[in-house]
């Protein structure tokens, strides 16, 4: 167990171990796990590259296929997607892809290779609004392809959720800011510290415009609203990244999702001495990842499954119903942790309602990427979504490619 | 635990397996612990004449490795035993002392044949049950000595006749794998007196090179050389070598000792079907310790419960009746691939291998992912079931080829499968 929560937790494999998983790998004819990524970063071709001892190529194949390939291999539940279908399960269990997409993109950063290449300018200017994953990703596709990206951030440092809300020692300051870095030496500039309040405005001096600003908001329930014990994860998390915050002893964590698990995982590593997660979803239809789950029961946190909150009462009391079974748990606590959904913080920019349902609307500037647009709400497909509006603008902006 | 024991070169050894002359047998305590582990022989690390001194390398060896697999195959740049003469003899008297059950080889290499009648007569002196005669290295630092030595037939003749000359012990004529036909020098070493072969020594090579400094692996101050293979990769050469020795009508119930890659009872049992009556082993010993000899010896007990048969002896050369030219071969028919779908895991290797490596009859079904054999391609060549990770694909339907006479399949004989490990 790493002694800071600052410090990622695992290690990444050693050359012999990525070489022996990579020789378990089955090298399938059309494999499922290429089809399976929602960011098509070609796991069965870097694997190929790993088993012939071609390293370079897979880290290449990775960077050029996902701009935040080393991001990727630690934050995606990879069980869901490429792992999934993977032909090695029909002998034993599915080959460990994300170590092996982690250990190519290591080698990558220990050599200090720069596979993204940026062609002559295409006379395009792009704004991108927001720089999470889908930003991020959105960035490197346009600049790679010559297009001017300015890439707009409220807050002081790029990344969005991947920042201020992925725990440290699952993606670490030190490990985004080389992937960001990439990017950047596309000639992406960044604008941060700088809230678009007008997308009308950005309009008027761009091509187009993307936005992907996420669901940065963490929901709270109305049970909880000016509770003063409780707060969301999201804003737990980004707190809890500051140096110097002190969580409570006793702490609740409402939610069965992979940031209930962040959130009650970084609860114990920030010292607190109790930790009860409470989760809508029985285990049937748990949504937490596995590896999360499995780290979340490793540092001692209590799971209890399929109970909704009903009532609180004074002194931090909260009283849950069993979802089929009726039973109750009435648990008191210093600090509640609401990690019950995420959504749009429109903070001061105007943002037209049902328009995010689409990437593009035909004849409109603005195109939507990231959270705010249709599809699943995780890295990987913020990643994928990136690409696709990066295409899409291209297309629309008739960039010869 | 079935009798092991067996007759080789008139001596009889509690089981077939030795060290072959190399590092792990270079001392008394190494010896002395590798009979204690259930070795039935030692064939003591070379010795040389005194006139020869033995300077060494740092680093000396080197291992070719297949994905996470290492030792696939083991380069070796020592010499003969690097320890004085009269050390290396007290250290025969002292093993054979205290272990006369067990078998000792003497391994010796001379220059000229005034060393290999001297060399023959010490060793015969201190007490060694038998003797060999390293004609093979290819390491050396003297072209008078080593596989320079055993590609020439006439030297070969000759150091055996000076052997014969000063000693009654029976001996064998290690061969070098270093020629087109090991018949040759291992007939005149037969004329020259030699009780029995050896073979194989190891393969002049170069295993790997270090990129960056473009040299060969180990280096030595900036260069390396070209030196012996061994281990797992070189059993086929091996086996080959002795199939044609036991084969050949002239060295009819040759003696042979069969070396080369055995690390497992069936590598064993391989050379004692094609000839061998006696087994030394270096490579595997040298990645894993002496007590690999457990399950040689168990393994090998085993395998003759199931064969039906309590001495080694009637196995010996029984594969050989079986390898005849390739002229020979029955070429009327072709086997047809058969998947299971039931073991098919559905990676598609067999596809890929199929054409690209083959004849495109491996089709594959895209909504399913199962492959299907379409038999109007297939040549019944089964590189689909060689590739195949699961052993999903074994040997099915037989098809007599067009206008040939028309064959028993039932007495057709092929291989069950293609599973190496079942």
């Amino acid at each position: 167990m790493s002694k800071t929560h600052f410090s990622e937790e695992s290690v990444g494999f050693s050359p012999t171990l990525a070489m022996e998983e990579a020789a378990r790998c089955l090298l399938c004819h059309d494999a499922p796990c290429s089809k399976a990524c929602p960011a098509m970063t070609d796991p069965a071709k870097f694997i190929r590259s790993i088993r012939f001892k071609n390293t370079k190529g897979a880290a290449r194949t990775i960077r050029i296929n996902n701009p935040l390939g080393g991001i990727c291999a630690r934050v995606c539940p990879t069980e869901k997607y490429c792992q999934l279908g993977c032909s090695r399960s029909g002998i034993d269990r599915p080959i460990e892809i994300a170590k092996l997409q982690r250990f190519a993109t290591d080698v990558e950063s220990c050599l200090g290779m720069e596979f993204q290449e940026r062609k002559e300018n295409n006379g395009r200017r792009v704004a991108i609004i927001g720089s999470g994953p889908a930003g991020l990703t959105a960035a490197a596709m346009l600049a790679r392809e010559g297009t001017a990206v300015d890439l707009y951030e409220r807050k002081p440092k790029l990344g969005g959720y991947l920042r201020y809300g992925i725990p440290s020692y699952r993606l670490s300051e030190d490990v985004l800011d080389k992937e960001i870095s990439h990017i950047l030496k596309l000639g992406v500039n960044p604008i941060v510290n700088n809230e678009v309040k007008s997308i009308k405005e950005l309009e008027g001096k761009y091509d187009a415009v993307i936005v992907a600003i996420g669901y940065s908001a963490g929901k709270m329930l109305p049970l909880f609203e000016g509770n003063k014990r409780a707060m969301t994860a999201v804003d737990f998390l980004a707190k809890a990244k500051r140096k110097g915050y002190h969580v409570k002893d006793n702490v609740l964590v409402i939610g069965g999702g992979d940031v209930a698990m962040d959130a009650a995982t970084t609860s114990k590593k920030l010292g607190a001495k109790q930790v009860t997660v409470i989760a809508y979803e029985t285990n049937e239809e748990f949504r937490a990842s596995r590896d999360e789950l499995a780290l979340t029961r490793e540092m001692k946190a209590s799971i209890y499954d399929g109970f909704v909150p009903t009532k609180v009462l004074r002194g931090g009391m909260v009283i849950f119903e069993h979802r089929y079974v009726p039973t109750s748990i009435k648990i008191k606590a210093d600090q509640i942790i609401l990690a019950v959904g995420q959504e749009i913080d429109h903070g001061s920019l105007e943002l037209e309602k049902g328009k995010a349902e689409f990437i593009h609307q035909k004849g409109s500037k603005v195109y939507y990427a990231g959270d705010i647009a249709p599809l699943d709400k995780t890295v990987v497909y913020a990643v994928r979504k990136g690409k696709d509006v990066a295409n899409e603008v291209l297309k629309d902006l008739e960039v010869k490619r | 635990m079935k009798d092991l024991s067996i007759t080789f070169m008139g001596v009889k050894f509690p089981n077939p397996f030795c060290l072959s002359s190399s590092p792990v047998g270079n001392c008394y305590d190494m010896c002395a612990k590798a009979y204690e582990s259930g070795w039935g022989g030692v064939v003591f690390k070379t010795i040389g004449p005194a006139h020869y001194l033995i300077d060494e390398v740092s680093p000396r060896f080197d291992a070719l490795a297949k994905e996470g697999e290492p030792f696939v195959g083991f380069k070796n740049m020592e010499q003969i035993a690097e320890h004085s003469l009269e050390e290396n003899l007290a250290d025969l008297r002292k093993l054979k002392k205290n272990y006369p059950d067990k078998v000792l080889i003497a391994s010796i290499m001379g220059s000229n044949e005034k060393d290999w009648e001297e060399l023959a007569r010490l060793v015969t002196e201190a007490g060694a049950d038998m003797i060999e005669l390293n004609f093979s290295c290819p390491q050396m630092t003297s072209h008078a000595m080593g596989s320079d030595v055993g590609s020439n037939p006439e030297l070969c003749k000759k150091y055996c006749e000076a052997v014969r000359r000063s000693t009654k012990l029976p001996f064998m004529a290690k061969m070098t794998p270093n020629v087109t036909d090991m018949c040759v020098p291992a007939l005149a070493s037969l004329e020259g007196g030699a009780d029995g072969i050896s073979a194989i020594n190891t393969i002049k090579s170069i295993i790997n090179l270090d990129l960056n400094q473009k040299v060969g692996l180990p280096i030595i101050d900036g260069k390396s050389s070209i030196s012996g293979y061994s281990g797992k990769a070189v059993k086929p050469v091996a086996l080959r070598f002795i199939a044609q020795m036991a084969n050949n009508p002239k060295m009819k119930g040759v003696q042979i000792s069969g070396i080369g890659g055995i690390e497992t009872w069936e590598d064993a049992a391989e050379f004692i079907l094609l000839g061998a009556r006696n087994l030394q082993v270096t490579t595997a010993i040298m990645q894993y310790g002496y007590r690999i000899v457990e399950d040689l010896c168990e393994g090998l007990s085993f395998y003759m419960e199931e064969q039906g048969v309590d001495s080694l002896e009637e196995l010996v050369g029984l594969a050989n009746k079986n390898i005849i030219p390739a002229e020979e071969l029955n070429r009327d028919y072709i086997v047809y691939p058969e998947i299971d779908n039931d073991k098919c895991v559905g990676c598609g290797r067999c596809v890929i291998s199929c054409y690209d490596g083959a004849h495109q009859a491996m089709e594959w079904n895209e909504e399913t992912r199962r492959p299907n054999c379409n038999h109007d391609k297939c040549v019944g060549c089964l590189l689909c079931g060689l590739v195949c990770p699961v052993h999903a694909i074994n040997l099915g339907e037989r098809k007599l080829k067009k206008g040939r006479k028309p064959l028993d399949f039932k007495k057709v004989k092929v291989q069950k499968s293609f599973d190496k490990i079942s």
